[in-house]
């Protein structure tokens, strides 16, 4: 079942980084994690940007700075792959659907709120992100837990966001101040893989 | 009309720079950028809400779009998202660059070992949120009394999974599939 470890992609043309960002802002509903299933699908699956692992990372570095989590983690995978150049198409791929969709809607508000039938399709939509997110949770946790702190402090920051108003920057610190005691002053004989 | 434009580009630009984490976290500020600045209306504002978290992409940016879109066209709404991300671009390409080049120290290493199950730990609680919305009957499609959790979402939900799961599924696909399951069994 294991696959042979790809090598990772170290660049992209720009319109890959485009069309790929793009279709990610065009069937992502909800926002947030909702959007890790689409990412996942494209950056590692399809272009192999990046790994089942880093992308915890990536996700962690997008969440902690200022801005929209989608185009933050747009714009980090764009700079790595072509630059500041990269970075712009990416942030722009993934914005452009909402553009285009958000005004046509705005010209026909009334009507759209008022249809049964969006409003049903949608019921369907938000019941599928629910089975796409916990899909990616579970697929996450199977790749990046490995040892005993890690489950401990993924339980812990479960348990805090589900049932806490703690908000998800104080967690993740939380686990950066965990993985420095743990990993680096904790254990110097562990190895950190 | 230059006014208008340097409003938008500014407030929105404030809104981009000062919110960390994202979605529902960036609402307020912009709330309180959209009322100083008369943008749209309260109730605008709660129906774009509804709208943002139905429609595709992220709800920060279909928020800014509509607002930007009802002050001044679609040059507004252009300028109202361009300006929400720049913050972004400024912060984090110099941050990214950084990390990429020193993600190997152990210092660093040692931090991203405790964030990634961290962050993990994040995406099962958002699992959990987005189902008790989910999973609720719909008022303004039903009116049962009773039992509130609606089991056809239950069972789309717990099919996406293995689809995905399992089947290894296209979420774009299964996405679409929902929507089409959704017209029928919730107008039953």
């Amino acid at each position: 079942m294991q696959k042979e470890k790809k090598q990772k992609q170290t660049t992209a043309t720009l319109g890959e980084l485009f069309v790929a960002w793009f279709k990610i802002g065009l069937f992502t509903f909800g926002g947030g994690y909702a959007m890790l299933p689409l990412i996942e699908r494209e950056v590692i699956d399809r272009k192999n940007w990046t790994d089942k692992e880093e992308i915890l990372s990536i996700y962690a570095l997008a969440q902690s700075v200022p801005g929209v989590i989608a185009v933050n983690t747009s714009i980090i995978l764009g700079n790595r792959l072509a630059g500041v150049k990269g970075a712009v198409v990416a942030a722009t791929g993934v914005i452009t659907p909402s553009l285009i969709v958000i005004m046509a809607i705005a010209s026909y508000f009334d009507y759209i709120m008022n249809s049964i039938y969006v409003l049903q399709a949608f019921s369907g939509i938000r019941a599928a992100v629910v089975g796409l997110v916990a899909a990616a949770a579970v697929r996450i946790a199977l790749a990046s837990l490995k040892d005993k702190p890690g489950y401990i402090i993924a339980l812990a920051a479960f348990l805090l966001s589900a049932f806490t108003e703690i908000h998800a920057i104080a967690i993740i610190l939380g686990g950066a101040l965990s993985g420095l005691l743990v990993y680096y002053f904790g254990a110097k004989g562990r190895a950190v893989e | 009309m230059l006014m208008t434009f340097l409003e938008i580009f500014w407030g929105f630009f404030k809104i981009g720079l000062f919110t960390i984490g994202g979605g529902y976290a960036m609402l307020p500020v912009m709330q309180q950028e959209i009322a100083k600045y008369g943008w749209i209306t309260a109730g605008e504002f709660i129906d774009i809400i509804a709208i943002a978290e139905m429609t595709p992409g992220a709800i920060a940016v279909n928020t800014a779009t509509f607002a930007g879109f009802r002050t001044a066209g679609v040059l507004g709404a252009v300028l109202a998202t361009a300006s929400l991300a720049l913050p972004s671009l400024l912060i984090i390409i110099p941050l990214s660059n950084f990390w990429e080049v020193h993600q190997d120290h152990p210092v660093l290493k040692s931090i991203f070992a405790g964030v990634k199950p961290a962050v993990a730990g994040l995406i099962g609680a958002a699992a959990i949120y987005i189902a008790r919305t989910a999973f609720l009957y719909d008022p303004l499609l039903s009116q049962k009394d009773g039992f509130p959790i609606d089991l056809r979402s239950i069972i789309i939900a717990g099919a996406v999974f293995v689809a995905v799961r399992k089947l290894k599924a296209d979420p774009i696909k299964t996405i679409i599939a929902a929507a089409l399951v959704g017209l029928v069994v919730f107008g039953l």
